[in-house]
């Protein structure tokens, strides 16, 4: 038989064929791409639909999610300060870490500043950032300064790494006459053109397609720039963020997507947010370049991130990072995390594994930091955050 | 106002006494903040009818975001009071189709600004599909949530939806202010065959109201498309809904130290809306003056001046009408701009003055 068929020819042969004889027939004459008007017939046993790339199997197989093995978590640094292997080591300067960690900890003493301001009614809402500072920090320190930052709102340590002063968080917070904002936001929505970080807007996920756009505008301008977008493992359920994730990898746009999953979306623990492998697994659907990593390790933050940034420039196409880390604090002033999660579950992870003494624990080790020096930091760092407070109040 | 707030203070103690006994048989002439009459609304239809149904982001486990739903699932269980992830487009939708197969769904938006999110399933599944499929298929909805300006919450939490959702066919909007309206009001739209949607305000959830005996009643229903005299008088009328009915009340309440006596009107729903009460009662006073929290283009003041000018009270009316509205802006986060960017008892009390041409 003839290995080239016109359609037609074809079509007429098969209306002289019973059924039965048909799968014979498809045994023997498998389409191998369509031209125009003609198809290509050969015995082939890889599928070539349009739509997948694959293998035919013969035998009926489901894929049981709990029966794949977990996407692994990536991590540089133990609990106790310690680097698993020194050739993953970032091999940061003393200076850079020293940076780090002051801004890891200003952010916390920030943070119990204008948290106790909204409970003594001087402003009327906040967020903190306990437990997450690791994922803000490492991201932050791994990015070209330039790179815009699309957060979500649990992002006040990337703009402190840039340079927003505690003057500026303060005068946004009290929407003073001072706020760059004009006092036009609600607090913790920040927003700075001149550190490239596009003012924090409240409904989930809005932020993720913008991100793409902005990625896509920057693969056209050829820049060398890449976008950041964060967004919590709860706005990963929102249609926005699976629009954004597709569009990033069909448009073929430089943008990392960071994932904080943090274990709750206010109140919604990820068990009732999502039955999947987390957020990463998504990614490879979406056919994308994808890692999770401990949230709690700056400097694996750090190195996934600094990867991820050169896959984005290089490659013009999206990464996908999930990192895992747990969120301390309450989601806001207006939530009591008590009421879903015990104080004994906070307390381990506060104990336990917080970024901060992590990395506190390595530059001791280093003989980078001692308790004088801790001592020291923890005095002017408070006189600092608290007296831009009472100035503002 | 602050008078109002101390009185308040006192029957709050009184209502925590009485919510101790709230599941006696016998109804007890009571105190009840608005929070408390939505969550005995939900409570009752949901003991009522097995098709009813509570459903959006914690409002299970967690008591809902403003705790409305306080207990319900610990009395309802996972069946009749579920959680869901961060997708109000998904819930939303996930309700239309529920309500096409018969349940009866009350869909609590957190926020009416998240409602945004979930618009064109309202918009073009819930309101349109009983008129495209010629009245086969009915969706009656319950889309349920605090709406307009909370405080210090700024541009993206603080917009009124009455004018958006009252726009469209299909809908029904309402917009309580009292517990007693609260009550009403939902259960009313919990029987309704369409999908209603119900604007709450946060604000609003801790404030007690009055309740009759007969208000505290199971059977206790208002009906939709009608609005409620809440004070009457001769000399002009004050349209409003929502919160600005209370604002209404304590700037007639100064008025009347002025000698002026202001009929004022709760509209209790948008759409449809009750044109009568208000017609009648400008051709009594021959005044009117609209008050909302929304922006004023297109607003419920707009609506209700056209059908004014329309109707057969135009000639009746010795001004102008005039609105008093939110700011045509975004709504901003410093207290002074939002103070004045919310319609004030003094905006009223200097657009009633404007109208009367008094000084």
């Amino acid at each position: 038989m003839s290995r080239l068929l016109s359609r037609k020819v074809f079509k007429t042969f098969l209306k002289f064929h019973e059924p039965c004889c048909l799968s014979s027939m498809q045994q023997l004459l498998k389409p191998t791409r369509v031209l125009a008007n003609k198809v290509q017939y050969i015995n082939e046993d890889r599928p070539e639909f349009p739509g997948s790339k694959s293998v035919f199997v013969n035998k009926l197989k489901f894929l049981w999610p709990e029966k794949m093995e977990g996407i692994p978590v990536y991590r540089v640094m133990n609990r106790k300060g310690e680097i698993y292997d020194s050739s993953e080591d970032p091999g940061l300067s003393k200076e850079t870490v020293i940076k780090m960690y002051k801004d890891m900890t200003m952010l916390n003493t920030m943070d119990r500043i204008l948290y106790e301001s909204q409970r003594q009614g001087r402003i009327s809402f906040y967020m903190t950032n306990f437990g997450e500072e690791g994922t803000h920090i490492g991201t932050a320190a791994a990015l070209n300064p330039k790179d815009l930052v699309f957060g979500q709102y649990r992002e006040a340590g990337v703009l402190m790494w840039r340079g927003f002063t505690l003057d500026q968080f303060m005068n946004q917070c009290y929407g003073s006459c001072e706020d760059m904002g004009k006092g036009r936001q609600m607090p913790v929505h920040y927003g700075s053109k001149d550190l490239h970080f596009v003012t924090i807007s409240s409904p989930l996920a809005t932020q993720m397609p913008q991100a793409s756009g902005a990625a896509y505008g920057f693969k056209r301008a050829q820049n060398g720039l890449c976008v950041i977008c964060y967004f919590g493992e709860g706005a990963a359920s929102e249609g926005d963020a699976h629009a954004a994730l597709n569009f990033a990898a069909t448009l073929e746009c430089p943008v990392i997507f960071f994932c904080r999953n943090n274990g709750y979306a206010i109140s919604t623990p990820t068990r009732d947010q999502y039955r999947g492998d987390g957020i990463a697994s998504r990614g490879i659907g979406y056919g994308m370049v994808t890692a999770r990593v401990d949230g709690n390790d700056v400097f694996a933050v750090y190195k996934v991130t600094k990867a991820a940034r050169e896959i984005c420039v290089q490659e013009n196409r999206p990464v996908l990072i999930e990192a895992m880390t747990y969120r301390i604090g309450h989601h806001s002033t207006s939530d009591d995390s008590s009421a879903y999660r015990s104080v004994d579950e906070v307390s381990h992870w506060n104990k336990e594994d917080t970024p901060i003494a992590r990395l506190r624990l390595y530059m001791i080790k280093k003989g980078w930091w001692n308790d004088d020096a801790e001592k020291e930091w923890k005095q002017d760092s408070k006189k600092q955050a608290s007296h831009g407070s009472l100035c503002k109040s | 106002m602050a008078a109002c707030r101390g009185k308040s203070l006192l029957t709050q103690q009184a209502w925590r006494f009485f919510q101790r006994n709230f599941s006696q048989t016998t109804p007890v002439a009571a105190q009840l903040t608005v929070r408390d009459a939505l969550n005995a609304a939900i409570d009752e239809e949901i003991k009522r009818d097995p098709r009813v149904f509570l459903m959006g982001e914690e409002v299970a486990h967690y008591d809902g975001a403003y705790k409305v739903s306080k207990n319900l699932w610990k009395k309802h269980g996972d069946g009749r009071i579920i959680d869901t992830p961060i997708t109000e487009m998904g819930f939303a939708g996930l309700a239309v189709g529920a309500a096409m197969a018969g349940l009866r769904p009350i869909c609590e938006f957190m926020t009416f600004n998240f409602s945004m999110q979930a618009i064109d399933q309202v918009i073009n599944s819930a309101a349109k599909t009983y008129y495209m499929s010629a009245g086969m298929v009915p969706v009656p909805i319950v889309f349920r949530g605090p709406n307009g300006s909370a405080v210090g919450v700024a541009a993206q939490h603080s917009q009124c939806f009455a004018a958006w959702y009252g726009h469209c066919p299909g809908l029904k909007v309402i917009s309580p202010w009292s517990a007693e309206d609260c009550k009403g009001l939902l259960k009313s739209a919990i029987r309704d065959p369409n999908p209603v949607v119900f604007l709450e305000n946060e604000v609003m959830y801790g404030q007690p109201f009055e309740m009759s005996e007969e208000a505290m009643s199971e059977n206790f229903l208002l009906p939709i498309g009608k609005a409620k005299i809440e004070r009457a008088g001769n000399h002009i009328t004050l349209v409003a809904h929502s919160r600005l009915v209370g604002v209404c009340l304590d700037a007639a309440k100064e008025l009347a130290g002025m000698g002026v006596e202001c009929e004022v009107i709760n509209m209790r729903t948008i759409r449809p809306m009750d044109e009568e009460t208000i017609v009648k009662s400008v051709m009594k006073t021959n005044h009117l003056v609209t008050v909302e929290g929304g922006w004023p283009q297109f607003g419920v003041g707009a609506e209700i001046c056209a059908r004014i000018m329309e109707g057969p009270s135009f000639n009746y009316l010795d001004a102008p009408i005039l609105r008093v509205t939110g700011a045509d802006v975004p709504m901003p986060y410093a207290k002074t701009l939002e103070d004045n960017a919310n319609p004030q008892a003094g905006n009223i009390i200097r657009s009633v003055k404007k109208s009367l041409n008094i000084k």
